[in-house]
């Protein structure tokens, strides 16, 4: 059962990881978790002070640790990794590969800062293929919520479902979309609000910009519904052919290159089923991220309403 | 298993590999003869283990991270009855339940998926670790190649593993003093492996790789030491067939002409030797 909230009380998402995490530690004694060396910055210091035992950081060498996190699941652990996505992906693909899905290990990875999220990190450390590299592995399970009560959710499916898992967020806040009490599924698209004249299909913090281009298409009396995809693997192929149904136009908004991720698997189902509906993919074009402020980098990247509702009026 | 028991193993794994080699035509030779002895020892004397039930929960772990080297370890259990020995001839055939690299959801017996240099140890520590927070007796046992040290996941492993005193793991290095494309001092040089090992943190030490006796001694102290050890082995890389062990390139082999007369007659000689029961 999902229902939308009405109220704006958004916590930061690093504040969620912890919370979630302290929870599943005190249910569940085979869960453990991993850092590295970004305890500070991704604000579990509270966690492994209070799991000392089995928190564990792993010091500035991700390949290691996504290797011990692998190792230590062959004995029935169920571990936690977070490092920023870039890290956590590009960085380490082969191990992701070799430890992780190859060998059917069950390692749950948080990749925190996708995308424009690296913010004053800047470029070097911007992950906009994060998800093109993810959803190409078998046995890998890729998420991206788009508010704090669906990472929460996202955070605890991991932890009972066997299996490898990536999880993109960001440490700030993102809007609040859910009423806490809302349960989610995996390889199920959410329909945010429906519309008649064009679909949106978004992730992560991009849902709720596509909100505000739907308010400001509503004003023009153009209705556009609008989908959470956070689920990209499983991907509901079936849920968004229903939701392409009767549309003049299908969006894609995601804040990540425009090669392999959202854009791409919706391009895919379209094609497949011989859909000739345009298609416009609001997405970072094959560029590099660098630093900057949200607003700054979310204009930049073309990933903002404003851009959004430029590049959508065009195709109308 | 008795020393003289031990010695027979060492000869019973080579001559297998030896055997599934032949049949598929090609392999890694090399880097498989050099860590007989240490199979032997481990699983002969060493590892709690049950063939019957791999999935025992009590077992201690084997990581074989310098993967290659799998056709030993698949000669090894077979012959301590995970799978019949009769699989040993399908070595890399169409679907077969042994790849060239060890895949712990195809084989009886393997532990971890290994192949990809550098990341075995990982998995080993990890293991440990594990072990390490509940208390459990399990030890953990990897076997990481000299040439593999060239990796730089290696040192984060090993790092952490001397940082966090995982004395239930025991760290072997290969050290056959060759890698694919020739000698280690002359492709990267490790210079002096067991001091850089004890830099590192370890109780390091370095000993004959070919002697039963020693190896077993040798772990044993090590088990008993409470500390995060390495053990570096002195091997020759084809360890146990002179004619491989002056072989210059001989990290993978395609037998042919020489080579395959060679590998026969090892083969000659290592049955004599088992059927005789005399070791060496």
């Amino acid at each position: 059962m999902i229902t939308r909230t009405s109220v704006q009380n958004p916590k930061e998402l690093r504040v969620v990881y912890q919370e979630t995490m302290s929870a599943l530690m005190s249910e569940l004694p085979q869960v453990v978790a991993l850092d590295a060396d970004l305890v500070g910055a991704s604000g579990t210091a509270k966690l492994f002070r209070a799991y000392a035992d089995r928190c564990i950081n792993a010091g500035i060498s991700e390949a290691n640790m996504m290797g011990m996190a692998a190792g230590m699941s062959l004995t029935g652990k169920v571990p936690f990794i977070h490092t920023f996505a870039p890290f956590a992906t590009r960085r380490i693909f082969d191990q992701l590969y070799m430890a992780g899905v190859y060998q059917q290990a069950n390692v749950k990875i948080y990749g925190s800062d996708p995308g424009f999220w690296a913010l004053h990190n800047g470029g070097t450390h911007t992950s906009m293929e994060d998800i093109a590299l993810t959803r190409s592995l078998p046995n890998l399970t890729v998420l991206a919520p788009s508010d704090a009560t669906q990472f929460a959710w996202c955070l605890r499916k991991a932890a009972l479902t066997p299996g490898c898992f990536y999880i993109r967020a960001g440490r700030k806040a993102f809007q609040d979309l859910y009423d806490p009490t809302s349960s989610f599924e995996l390889g199920q698209a959410i329909t945010v609000d429906p519309g008649h004249d064009l679909v949106i299909f978004a992730i992560g913090e991009m849902v709720s910009e596509s909100l505000k281009v739907r308010d400001a298409l509503a004003l023009e009396g153009i209705t556009a519904q609008v989908v959470d995809c956070f689920s990209l693997k499983p991907f509901d192929v079936n849920g968004v052919l229903a939701a392409i149904q009767g549309k003049r136009l299908v969006v894609t908004a995601e804040n990540h290159t425009k090669f392999g991720g959202l854009g791409s698997a919706v391009a895919e189902v379209m094609a497949e089923n011989a859909l000739g509906i345009p298609l416009v993919r609001i997405a970072v074009n094959d560029r590099f991220g660098e630093v900057g402020t949200p607003d700054y980098l979310q204009k930049v990247l073309g990933l903002d309403a404003e851009s959004m509702l430029k590049a959508i009026k065009a195709k109308l | 298993m008795t020393i003289q028991e031990l010695k027979l193993f060492s000869a019973q794994i080579r001559l297998e590999t030896a055997k599934m080699l032949l049949k598929r035509g090609f392999g890694h030779l090399g880097g498989s003869f050099s860590i007989v002895e240490t199979l032997s020892v481990l699983y002969g004397a060493v590892m709690t283990i049950d063939p019957q039930n791999p999935s025992w929960d009590q077992r201690d772990r084997f990581v074989l991270s310098k993967g290659h080297a799998g056709p030993a370890l698949y000669s090894t259990l077979a012959l301590k009855g995970y799978f019949p020995l009769e699989w040993l001839s399908t070595l890399n055939d169409n679907g077969t339940n042994l790849p060239s690299h060890p895949d712990r959801l195809r084989t009886p017996g393997v532990d971890a998926t290994t192949g990809s240099l550098g990341q075995g140890i990982s998995l080993a520590v990890g293991m440990a670790k594990a072990f390490q927070i509940d208390h459990r007796p399990n030890r953990v046992f990897a076997i990481v190649g000299d040439g593999e040290l060239n990796e730089g996941q290696v040192w984060e492993a090993f790092q952490f593993a001397a940082h966090n005193r995982l004395s239930n793991l025991l760290i072997f290095i290969d050290e056959n003093h060759k890698q694919l494309d020739g000698l280690t001092k002359d492709i990267m040089n490790p210079f002096d492996v067991r001091a850089k090992m004890e830099a590192f943190g370890f109780r390091a030490l370095r000993i004959k790789g070919n002697d039963e006796a020693l190896i077993l001694q040798t772990v044993t102290d090590c088990l008993a030491s409470g500390q995060a050890s390495c053990i570096v082995l002195d091997t020759v890389k084809g360890q146990g067939v002179p004619y491989f062990e002056q072989l210059a390139d001989n990290h993978h082999i395609r037998f042919a002409n020489e080579s395959e007369a060679a590998l026969k007659a090892a083969i000659e000689t290592l049955s004599a030797q088992v059927a005789g029961k005399d070791a060496r």
